[in-house]
């Protein structure tokens, strides 16, 4: 217990004595989830909108997919870029793995799905509403993929901040495809797992109380453009 | 000269899992009087006004545009009011202006009918504003001047007025004249019998998915033919 308390107190010393160490982690997971958030983003938005409004066979199912791939398992996302970056695998000339593009392609593969998911329900909603006037102006399902896209914005903010969360929570991936390397690859959640097994418990719960930080900060500004998204439902 | 009109319908029909909400309609709309949909709720109005618009397509039977069958370029000629409009979370002017755009408008062109069609419903002063944030009465006027802004042939109105009040009511109805003066068809649905004098020229009295009547208004409304629309002129609203 009186170990707890102590590294306690050399957490919150690291956290505002500004350790470099320590940052540069906070500094590299950022970057990694946010970079991860764009591709993930210019590809779930328009798929998620995509699958709410264009008729085509197979569009049930893609649904039912895109909220299965939700729950998609980061160690397995992890696994799966593994190979596909390893030097005998097809993307293996690239060689990006063990580096933080490798942790940006499997994040975004991770929450691309999320995104896409979040997207259709939002756009699907919105053509609830909008549809039979968006057709009697003659705008088809493609005109509408945009438009909808753009009128959704504030809900689709809430599920952008969903993704990103998502992604600078999960270690499974990140450890698999970075290889947690000091100063290179290493981020909060899987310098948190090498801490705590080394015993450094210090280190592991400054970055915990970042990560967690973090968390709220992402969930506070998800609730208020929630908030700002209702009030400009009327 | 119209290419849309006259718009005619042709033994259509339209059913949903068996069961027929119009049955069988025939008629002929020509270019030119106010047409008036009347009857009570669930007489197969809204239904019509879909059809004919091209929202729905008849289950059985036909309906034709210009002794045509409907197509894309036809559609873009025609323009819908709807009962409840629905504004996109954008400036009173930008959801005019999409409108436009989705016609495919030139941009300058956009910009002088929008001013032109907000004028003319007296919202420009309202045309920044956000059109979801804008009254009941505002937001209708604003979808009728969205849809005046297309310079349509025909203008359909699904009961337009059914959930404003009586001032509001009474600058939708101006406006619709006003845009039937500019030479446009007008076709609108209505159960209120006030506002059926007040605007047809001619009236499709329907009751129960069937057209009971197609006659110049002075005529129905002086002497109708059926049963049921007696008892809907006397207010007796019979199912």
């Amino acid at each position: 217990m009186n170990e707890l308390v102590e590294a306690f107190g050399v957490a919150v010393r690291l956290l505002f004595g500004g350790d470099p160490q320590l940052w540069e982690i906070v500094l590299l997971s950022l970057q990694v989830s946010l970079l991860a958030l764009a591709p993930a983003a210019l590809v779930g938005l328009p798929l998620g909108a995509t699958v709410a409004l264009v008729r085509f066979p197979g569009r049930r199912l893609a649904a039912v997919a895109l909220n299965a791939l939700m729950g998609l398992p980061p160690v397995v996302v992890g696994l799966l870029v593994y190979v596909v970056l390893s030097r005998q695998g097809p993307l293996g000339a690239l060689g990006w793995l063990f580096s933080p593009k490798a942790m940006v392609l499997a994040q975004a593969i991770l929450i691309t799905p999320i995104l896409a998911a979040l997207t259709r329900q939002v756009v699907e909603d919105l053509w609830e509403e909008h549809g039979e006037q968006l057709r009697s102006l003659g705008a088809g399902p493609w005109r509408a993929i945009p438009t909808l896209l753009w009128d959704g914005r504030y809900r689709l903010a809430t599920a952008l901040l969903a993704g990103f969360g998502r992604a600078i929570a999960e270690v499974g991936a990140v450890i698999i495809v970075g290889g947690n390397i000091a100063h290179v690859t290493r981020v909060m959640t899987t310098a948190i797992a090498l801490e705590t097994s080394k015993g450094d418990l210090a280190l592991a719960l400054a970055l915990g109380l970042v990560l967690v930080t973090t968390a709220l900060c992402v969930n506070a500004a998800a609730a208020v453009t929630g908030g700002l998204a209702r009030s400009f439902e009327s | 000269m119209s290419v849309t009109l006259p718009l005619e319908f042709a033994n259509a029909s339209f059913a949903v899992r068996g069961r027929r909400l119009v049955e069988r309609l025939s008629f002929r709309l020509e270019a030119g009087p106010r047409t008036v949909i009347l009857g009570p709720n669930g007489a197969g109005k809204s239904v019509t006004l879909r059809l004919a618009h091209g929202l729905l397509a008849p289950t059985e039977g036909r309906v034709l545009w210009g002794g045509r069958a409907p197509d894309a370029a036809l559609r873009r000629r025609q323009a819908m009011v709807f009962q409840r409009s629905v504004h996109l979370r954008r400036s009173a002017a930008a959801n005019v202006r999409y409108a436009l755009a989705v016609r495919g408008i030139g941009r300058r062109e956009r910009g002088a009918r929008t001013r032109r069609a907000l004028a003319q419903a007296g919202l420009q002063d309202l045309a920044r504003r956000p059109a979801r944030t804008l009254s009941a009465g505002e937001q209708q006027r604003l979808a009728i001047a969205r849809a005046w802004a297309l310079e349509p042939e025909v203008l359909f109105l699904d009961e337009p007025t059914a959930s404003l009040d009586p001032s509001a009511t009474r600058a939708v109805e101006e406006l619709t004249l006003l845009i039937h003066d500019s030479g446009c068809k007008i076709v609108m649905t209505t159960h209120d019998l006030a506002q059926a004098r007040r605007l047809a020229d001619e009236v499709l009295f329907l009751h129960g998915g069937r057209l009971l009547e197609h006659a110049l208004a002075e005529k129905f409304f002086a002497g109708p033919k059926s049963e049921e629309a007696r008892a809907f002129l006397r207010g007796e609203l019979s199912w």
